[in-house]
């Protein structure tokens, strides 16, 4: 229908545009991402409505019916998923709209007149092609359709020499020929690259590369966009490509890998034989101040184990401010209590009542375990040894049959240390391994003022 | 549009995709991975394009097929998206420091 002019099309997809960049600042905030993410969808409402009510459309009842089928079935899989199933079913949605872009290059092939054209299309049916087998080797990882294991096969590399070698050349061909041949050539190569690039990709590291296909897609729908002349899609998909890249990388760091480590890992690991993850290499998840903040921000039960770095860093009026303002939110803050924690018993019962905790909030030990099993967060300000498993489970631990405060049972464990060295003791922590585990790196006390103005900051 | 105006738009997008994202919590790195897939299903806008202009039939079947894609992306995504928020955002809060 051709209800609006042109020039309102063109202020509708600034809108958007603009709707999306606030979408993306909003989601990094938890007060705001609820509304963050009704503004991007009425923004890509608002863009493909405008758009439909300034032209008239050919096909316009099959484009009409394959919106609502394509939506209906898209709020029962996006409703009816189980949390636990969210990962895959984003990676679904990724794989479809990567295969929406090779689509909408491969029909315009025959209207791309220019060479520069044609280099835009060659590089959206690739990528786009990539990014739904990828997506859908995910989605199957994730499900448990596929194995999650790391899957190689002799040749792997060689294979995928020849499939980049092959759709270079299609690329070149479709270009110089204008041949939309080609440009199946290219898909097909896309669709088995994808598949090729996720199967050697072990189950941990999935989350990552499902952020690294998403990238992916939004590169492709940028490029779309130059195909198609509208600066809307080249907006969104390139701010959806560079966050994306970002994203990934801060999701790897987050997990102590890096992108190309966990991209190319598999086949190292075939060059090398075996690679075997000794002790020292292993990786541990840190995170900064901020990202406490958040932590704090959602948790309702919250301990705080204090050791002797705390003592150290002087940090118990830092720690205890933290409490008081938790406590005045509604959070649920204990202090757990080690019989030993610090140089001499009662250090730091001594230490908190100078920074006024009151009393009950200081828990010992046999009454904040069992606990822990209830708390959402467990912040471990300087202590090592007294929450180092190697207490219960290694018979020849130096600290073996100690008592320990079971920090292990919460949702979520962070550690404020110094440095990766371990504990009093020596002995290194099993605990700094584990999945909910991460680390903050840095004096406790500096650590706990950053967390206190972003906890202030979020409020 | 003009090359240079397009890659001007596409140099100041890459710079403000890094900008938006680079202070996000990971916690909140499933939900904003979630909000750029849906935002990307604005190839939708492409795909009806392409779709109104169709003539023969592959062109149609291929443009239809990307329509239907597309839509699960774009609808989808911001659905899931919502859940998922919904779900971090849901906690009753009791009063007072606990004993």
């Amino acid at each position: 229908m051709k209800i609006l002019p042109p020039e309102v099309v063109l202020v509708a997809y600034i809108v958007a545009a603009v709707l999306f960049i606030l979408a993306l600042k909003g989601l990094g905030n938890p007060r705001t991402a609820r509304r963050a993410n009704l503004l991007g969808a009425s923004g890509a409402a608002i863009a493909v409505l405008a758009y439909g009510l300034s032209v008239d459309l050919r096909n316009l009842t099959l484009i009409v019916a394959a919106i609502a089928v394509g939506a209906v079935v898209a709020v029962i899989a996006a409703r009816r998923v189980q949390m636990t199933q969210m990962p895959q079913l984003v990676a679904a949605f990724n794989g479809v709209g990567g295969g929406a872009a090779a689509l909408v290059a491969l029909v315009e092939v025959t209207h791309s007149e220019t060479a520069w054209t044609l280099v835009v299309v060659a590089i959206t049916v690739l990528i786009g092609g990539v990014s739904l087998t990828g997506s859908f080797v995910t989605f199957g990882k994730l499900q448990g359709i596929i194995t999650s294991r790391a899957v190689t096969f002799p040749g792997l590399r060689a294979l995928m020499v020849g499939l980049v070698v092959l759709a270079l050349a299609a690329g070149v061909a479709l270009c110089v020929t204008g041949d939309p041949r080609y440009a199946y050539v290219l898909v097909a190569a896309g669709l088995v690259l994808g598949v090729l690039l996720v199967l050697p990709i072990g189950g941990a590291d999935v989350p990552i590369v499902i952020s690294l296909l998403n990238a992916f897609t939004g590169l492709a729908v940028a490029a779309s966009g130059l195909v198609l002349s509208n600066v809307l899609l080249l907006i969104a998909g390139t701010l959806v490509g560079a966050s994306g890249t970002i994203l990934t990388m801060a999701m790897a760091k987050a997990m102590g890998r890096t992108v190309t480590g966990i991209v190319f890992g598999a086949f190292r690991a075939q060059a090398s034989g075996s690679a075997a993850g000794g002790q020292g290499d292993r990786p541990v998840r840190t995170m900064d101040a901020d990202d406490v903040a958040i932590l704090l921000d959602y948790a309702q039960r919250v301990v705080i184990v204090p050791g002797y770095g705390l003592a150290v860093a002087g940090a118990h009026h830092a720690a205890a401010e933290l409490a008081e303002i938790l406590g005045e939110r509604g959070v649920d803050v204990v202090f757990g209590i080690h019989p030993v924690a610090g140089r001499m018993p009662g250090h730091m019962n001594v230490l908190l009542a100078e920074a006024n905790v009151p009393y009950e909030s200081l828990v010992e030990m046999d009454d904040v375990n069992p606990t822990f099993k209830t708390t959402d967060l467990v912040l471990v300000i300087g202590a090592n040894d007294v929450v180092n498993p190697a207490a219960k489970t290694s018979p020849g631990s130096p600290i073996y049959g100690m008592p320990i405060l079971t920090v292990a049972d919460a949702k979520q464990v962070v550690f404020l240390k110094r440095s990766l060295n371990p504990g009093f003791a020596g002995i290194e922590n099993e605990l700094f391994f584990e999945p909910k585990v991460s680390i903050v790196l840095g004096d406790a006390k500096q650590t706990l003022m950053r967390v206190l103005s972003s906890v202030k900051a979020n409020a | 549009m003009d090359a240079f105006a397009l890659l001007t738009i596409t140099i100041l997008a890459v710079f403000l995709g890094f900008e938006v994202v680079s202070k996000v919590s990971s916690t909140l790195h499933t939900p904003l991975m979630s909000e750029a897939n849906a935002i990307h299903g604005i190839i939708l806008l492409g795909a009806v394009m392409v779709a109104g202009q169709a003539e023969d039939p592959l062109a149609l079947t291929l443009s239809i097929l990307a329509v239907l894609l597309a839509t699960i992306n774009v609808v989808g995504g911001f659905v899931v998206t919502d859940r998922m928020l919904v779900m971090f955002s849901a906690k009753p809060r009791r009063a007072g420091v606990a004993a």
